[in-house]
């Protein structure tokens, strides 16, 4: 059994932000004080300023800046929504309240804030995120989207009403949200030895009935498709914090690469966000070579498919020997097939058969 | 020989103009309300203001008892009045008139006002009235008709009355038949442009349910009254040539040119008929038909005439277009231009334009064009007119304006002899020396308009810019107050004072 590393991370994060938010109030209450017009420099997120780097394994920002001034009469309104968003976004972390993208953007209104729509919102959060650093998880706004968590996991809640009250994350046979709740949560114990991420949610539920967090010693995480930023970072964590090592299984074809792709290096989108990402993690199926070797019921590629191959072909984060091997098996054979291709050969077969292949020729 | 004599006989202008009314504007019912409205207004305006006595004028239409259809139509001016003698002549003889000469006015020959009387005649067979004084001890009221085949008036009835306060102008009362209903429109548009253009009259109308429009005089000066002048040698045709050669007196061309021609000094007149071909000592009296036709083809090619003065023009002047359009159309801006005189074949003429914006001017779909010819306004036919085509082919985007904004383009043409298209008197027609001067006219205004909308709206937008920042940098001040755990919020009123210093720089 292995003890937590950072029993206090979630906290510590807490009043990073907190101090994050009030040193950006700061720097433009000086402004103002000084009779200047409030003005602020951030990392440039255009796209000609988005680098690879290898070292880190994900999309950085590179050294362009952009300023926002507030003499600037197309700055101001952009400029006021983030100058309020930080407020707020204060407000909400340091009485520990959650929100959503969506529930941002009703709030703004309360203030006489005005936002076009929620698009407008999402993008002055993301503005947020860069001028601090860090991800709107960290300052409580959440995505609507939510995956789930299953294994022997026990956590503590920082969240108010439930501080200090522990779980066990397998108190639920359909496995417990990672919403904000487990997100500021603190680990306290596993007997886990690696955790397994599944895109379906057929599959998710099919390893719990099976027993796989007992059989191989694993905590499951349900993806449900492109994983959601909190899932990401809650995957990290484990990896980090726990120093479990990370499965992922998707479909086989370039969609399912890409989601275990991002959960590994990031995306583009995210370039301005370290922290979020965790490089160690291994995308262990379905391969392309699977469907010939396992003999798995399969589609013929569309045309998207084969461009989406030749698009990640050319991509810095697929250079690695696996995904250039299983892209050129993709464009040899032209097929694919889903997670739920094993079931041809009866319900427990992907469970019985190809998952102890699989892990064993990884862990080798 | 008698055959031919007994099919072809001479008729009389009164019946020329029986048999053509619809050229004169009396086509339909509707019309010849307009027309009949028009045509006296028209008359007590040239009885007025050449005179220098600012007009009031006077109108009532009203029904005739108990017959929807006809209708007694009243005018009444104040001008210099009509001599007792030439009354009857002067309304119900075609062709006579004091106009016979050569400078602006609105009608020429009295045409309008006898044709008038004959349409109220034809149709309701009811004399007309006309009580007049020059100023006199007596006041003249004549009941007349007119004689038709023989065009002569008949002296129905004529009654002599006091007149002791000296007034002076002209009352006409005739009956004609009409559809007034269907004029309306058109009528109400007719004095309202009038209006425009005589903005130093008081012009007033009582319609057939007595409602009452009222045009005040706002201003009171008159425009320049126009000088006589002699013929162009430009603008002569053969038949004045001979009218010309006629009554003249003098014995040699040389003279001849020098008496009866415009701008013809001793030099010119030489010049021409070395040119022409003619010894400076003929007789003019002497031209044989066929000399008479070279000697004005002569004139017409002869590139060394003055071109005409414009002394015999009356052009409203800036002045008073501004005020009649200020008055009329209450405006938020106006702009007019007289351009410079100019001629074309030897008839001089000047071109008025303005153009009014906002205000109580809506915004159409279109661009709205008033039309003016020796002070009427033109409000049929529209689309066949010059200025109606220049109006079109203008790129107004040029001038930062759009048809669909709310102003009005005025096109006012003065001469001795205006271009027309038709007879119909409704058209200008196409003349390259007139249309350049209409466009030049219509560039010159729409520019100053132009430069009017783009600064406004450059006062507009920013307006708009100082209210953003009034609107932002207040909330910027509070929420990063709080952010900061501060309680003072920084005044901003410095900022935004430093932003209107920056816009009027």
């Amino acid at each position: 059994m292995k003890k937590s590393r950072g029993l206090t991370t979630a906290r510590r994060k807490r009043k990073e932000v907190l101090v994050k938010l009030e040193r950006f109030g700061h720097e433009l209450y000086e402004q103002l004080e000084k009779g200047l017009f409030p003005q602020i420099t951030m990392p440039s997120r255009s796209t000609d300023n988005i680098y690879y780097n290898p070292e880190l394994r994900q999309y950085v920002l590179g050294d362009k800046k952009v300023k926002r001034s507030t003499r600037n009469i197309r700055h101001l309104r952009p400029f006021t929504q983030l100058v309020w968003m930080a407020f707020f976004t204060h407000e909400l972390t340091s009485n520990q309240k959650t929100s959503t993208l969506r529930d941002v953007f009703y709030s703004a209104q309360a203030y006489d804030i005005s936002f076009k729509d929620q698009n407008e919102s999402d993008n002055i959060i993301t503005d947020l995120e860069t001028v601090l650093g860090c991800t709107r998880e960290d300052f409580n706004v959440f995505p609507e989207e939510s995956s789930a968590v299953f294994g022997d996991l026990t956590i503590e809640y920082t969240v108010p009403n439930y501080e200090g009250k522990h779980l066990n994350l397998t108190s639920h046979p359909d496995g417990v949200m990672i919403g904000p709740a487990l997100t500021s949560a603190e680990f306290v114990k596993t007997s886990a030895d690696k955790v397994i991420a599944i895109e379906k949610g057929g599959l998710f539920t099919r390893f719990i009935e099976e027993r796989v967090h007992e059989k191989f010693n694993a905590i499951l995480v349900f993806l449900r498709g492109q994983a959601p930023r909190s899932t990401r970072y809650f995957i990290r964590r484990l990896n980090q914090e726990l120093g479990l090592p990370v499965y992922i299984f998707t479909d086989a074809d370039p969609w399912g690469m890409h989601i275990a792709m991002v959960i590994i290096s990031g995306s583009a989108n995210a370039a301005h966000i370290r922290e979020l990402t965790t490089p160690d993690a291994k995308w262990a199926g379905v391969w392309a070579s699977d469907i010939i070797n396992y003999k798995l019921p399969n589609d013929k590629l569309k045309d998207v498919d084969i461009k989406r191959l030749h698009e990640l072909m050319r991509d810095p984060r697929y250079k690695g020997e696996l995904w250039q091997r299983e892209i050129n098996v993709f464009l040899k054979f032209k097929r694919k097939c889903e997670l739920e291709a094993f079931s041809r050969y009866g319900l427990t077969h992907i469970v019985d058969k190809y998952l102890p292949e699989r892990l064993k020729e990884m862990e080798d | 020989m008698k055959i031919i004599s007994r099919t072809f006989q001479e008729i009389s202008p009164a019946d020329f103009f029986y048999r053509n009314r619809d050229i004169a504007g009396f086509s339909n019912p509707a019309r010849a309300i307009f027309s009949a409205i028009r045509e006296l207004i028209e008359n007590s305006l040239d009885a007025t203001e050449p005179a220098g006595i600012l007009p009031d004028i006077y109108v009532r239409l009203s029904f005739m008892n108990g017959d929807q259809n006809i209708y007694v139509l009243r005018v009444e001016d104040n001008g210099l009045g009509i001599p007792a003698d030439y009354v009857p002549l002067a309304f119900c003889q075609f062709l006579f008139s004091s106009k016979y000469k050569l400078k602006q006015s609105r009608g020429t020959f009295g045409l309008g006002g006898t044709m008038t009387i004959l349409y109220g005649q034809i149709t309701t067979n009811k004399p007309v009235k006309v009580t007049s004084s020059t100023g006199t001890s007596k006041i003249y009221e004549y009941t007349l008709m007119i004689d038709i085949e023989r065009n002569r008036p008949v002296v129905l009835d004529r009654k002599i009355y006091n007149n002791r306060e000296r007034w002076h102008g002209t009352i006409v009362e005739v009956s004609i038949e009409g559809d007034y209903s269907k004029a309306m429109p058109k009528v109400l548009e007719y004095l309202k442009q009038t209006a425009i253009v005589n903005p130093y009259a008081n012009i007033m109308f009582v319609d057939p349910r007595g409602r009452l429009y009222k045009f005040e005089r706002t201003v009171k000066t008159l425009p320049s009254k126009p000088r006589e002048t002699l013929p162009h040698p430009h603008g002569i045709d053969v038949e004045t040539m001979y009218r010309i050669i006629r009554v003249t007196r003098c014995k040699t061309l040389l003279d001849f040119m020098r008496e009866h021609f415009h701008r013809v000094g001793k030099r010119t007149a030489q010049r021409f008929l070395k040119f022409a071909g003619f010894p400076e000592d003929i007789n003019p009296k002497k031209l044989k038909p066929d000399e008479i036709v070279r000697f004005v083809q002569a004139m017409k090619n002869f590139n060394d005439f003055l071109p005409p003065d414009a002394d015999c023009l009356s052009p409203l002047g800036e002045k008073i277009l501004k005020a009649g359009i200020l008055k009329e159309l209450e405006p938020e801006f106006v702009a007019v231009s007289q351009r410079k005189p100019s001629a074309y074949a030897g008839h001089p003429f000047i071109i008025e334009v303005g153009i009014a914006y906002g205000g109580k001017i809506p915004a159409r779909e279109d661009i709205t064009l008033y039309r003016f010819a020796n002070k009427i306004p033109l409000v049929y036919d529209e689309s066949g007119d010059v200025s109606w085509k220049i109006v079109k082919s203008i790129n107004w985007r040029k001038y930062g304006l759009a048809p669909g904004m709310p102003f009005t383009v005025l096109v006012h043409i003065c001469s001795t002899k205006v271009p027309w298209k038709t007879v119909g008197k409704e058209m200008i027609a196409d003349r390259p020396e007139v249309s350049r001067e209409i466009l030049n006219g219509i560039r010159e205004v729409a520019r100053k308009l132009g430069a009017y909308v783009s600064k406004k709206e450059k006062i507009r937008r920013e307006k708009a810019r100082l209210s953003v920042f009034a609107k932002y940098l207040p909330k910027i001040a509070e929420f990063s107050t709080r952010l900061a755990g501060k309680k003072k919020v920084p005044d901003v009123g410095e900022l935004l004072r430093r932003i209107r210093k920056f816009e009027k720089e």
